[in-house]
């Protein structure tokens, strides 16, 4: 099939194809899966513009039917999610800023480069430990005391890190508020501002939703039940990733034919794994999170070692 | 295999075979009635063309979502 936009030739099929396995991720980690949606692209001779572009509009229908889903199970708190987007917007738009001042100094792509192996690896290890740490201890505590199954089906999320996430709640900068949804009583706006803007940053800068950073960041340092991280991180992306996909279309990187048939795929693919969800605790759900952002890195290692641009 | 998971597998595999046919009809149809004309957007009107693009993966979204809801409803509901 002949996509005139970005003047290239892809099989509808692939596109279907990648689009469900995106769409699972979506559905399941509350991620964009841009890390694999750009490569997937690419390798069809896709240019880099439109993929970053035509991804991020992809990412929003994907994001709209994930988001709707969870919102049916519960698992959106909107009043955090409408905050998260300022903040998101405001980071992405600084690590655009900081890319740009890169490409000028002209060592973009290294530095780039070896910032994402540092964030993804990091993100993966401290991941893997937490989870498994928790899992660990609440194996240890509800041995005979609570069946596996009420367990898996409870959203009122355990963590190694909470005592860590407990002294983040309490600091206390004017404005607090409350987010019931989310069962926190008392928050600093500027927390959870503070996460966005990081998040949106990295966004930003290394290119995506950056989804791998906001869902753990909502978990660790908010004290988000995962579910809701899930969720809310779906809701939050749709603000995020429209204005993403405006801006870019604008330029000239959006090729709206493709992200339309890729999206047939994404809706299937984003409604399993949105079921999915139901079936595992969030430690179950973090841990099994740890493998997308080392695919992440390898894919910038390759790209870094034999110098081919996926 | 648990009888209830054999029933769901089945009404997804007849919810996929469905939801096949009539996206293969979409591409053909729709797609190709919109490319030329987003073609042209995209070259001539370049504003307009970002609020069209987003509108449709967003209509698309709703529609799809609404569409593979009821499909999985109502084969759900046959095959018990």
């Amino acid at each position: 099939m002949f996509f005139p936009i970005s003047h290239s030739h892809i099989n509808p099929l692939y596109l279907v194809v990648v689009g469900f396995v995106i769409g699972i991720l979506g559905g399941f980690f509350g991620v964009g899966g841009s890390f694999i949606a750009g490569p997937a692209l690419r390798l069809m001779g896709v240019d880099w513009n439109y993929a970053v572009g035509t991804d991020l509009a992809h990412i929003v229908g994907k994001s709209i039917v994930a988001a709707r889903k969870h919102r049916t199970l519960g698992n959106v708190d909107l009043k955090l999610g409408l905050i998260m987007a300022v903040g998101t917007i405001g980071g992405a738009e600084g690590g655009a800023q900081l890319i740009q001042a890169l490409k000028r100094a002209g060592n973009v792509n290294t530095v780039v480069s070896w910032v994402a192996i540092v964030v993804y690896a990091g993100i993966s290890i401290f991941m893997l430990w937490e989870s498994h740490t928790t899992l660990k201890l609440h194996k240890r505590r509800s041995r005979g005391l609570v069946s596996d199954k009420k367990a898996a089906a409870s959203k009122a999320d355990h963590s190694a890190f909470g005592p860590v996430t407990k002294k983040i709640q309490g600091i206390r900068i004017w404005p607090m508020i409350s987010l019931p949804t989310s069962g926190i009583k008392e928050i600093s706006l500027w927390t959870i501002i503070l996460v966005a803007l990081v998040g949106g940053f990295f966004s930003g800068f290394l290119g995506g939703g950056a989804g791998y950073i906001r869902m753990p960041s909502m978990v660790y340092v908010l004290g988000i039940p995962t579910h809701l991280a899930v969720g809310t991180d779906l809701f939050e992306i749709i603000i995020s990733a429209s204005y993403g996909t405006f801006t870019h279309a604008i330029k000239g990187n959006v090729d709206i034919l493709i992200a339309l048939v890729m999206h047939t795929g994404a809706v299937v693919g984003a409604q399993i794994g949105v079921v999915a969800t139901q079936y595992f605790a969030g430690p179950k759900i973090r841990l099994a999170f740890v493998p997308l952002p080392l695919i992440g890195a390898a894919i910038v290692i390759y790209t870094l070692v034999t110098g081919h641009k996926l | 295999m648990k009888p209830d998971a054999a029933k769901s597998l089945r009404a997804f595999a007849a919810e996929l075979a469905i939801y096949a046919v009539l996206v293969t009809g979409y591409f053909f149809l729709v797609l190709h009635v919109l490319g030329d004309w987003l073609y042209r957007l995209e070259t001539q009107h370049r504003v307009v063309y970002a609020i069209v693009a987003i509108l449709l993966i967003a209509g698309q979204a709703v529609v799809l979502d609404a569409v593979t809801t009821v499909l999985f409803r109502l084969l759900r509901r046959r095959w018990r």
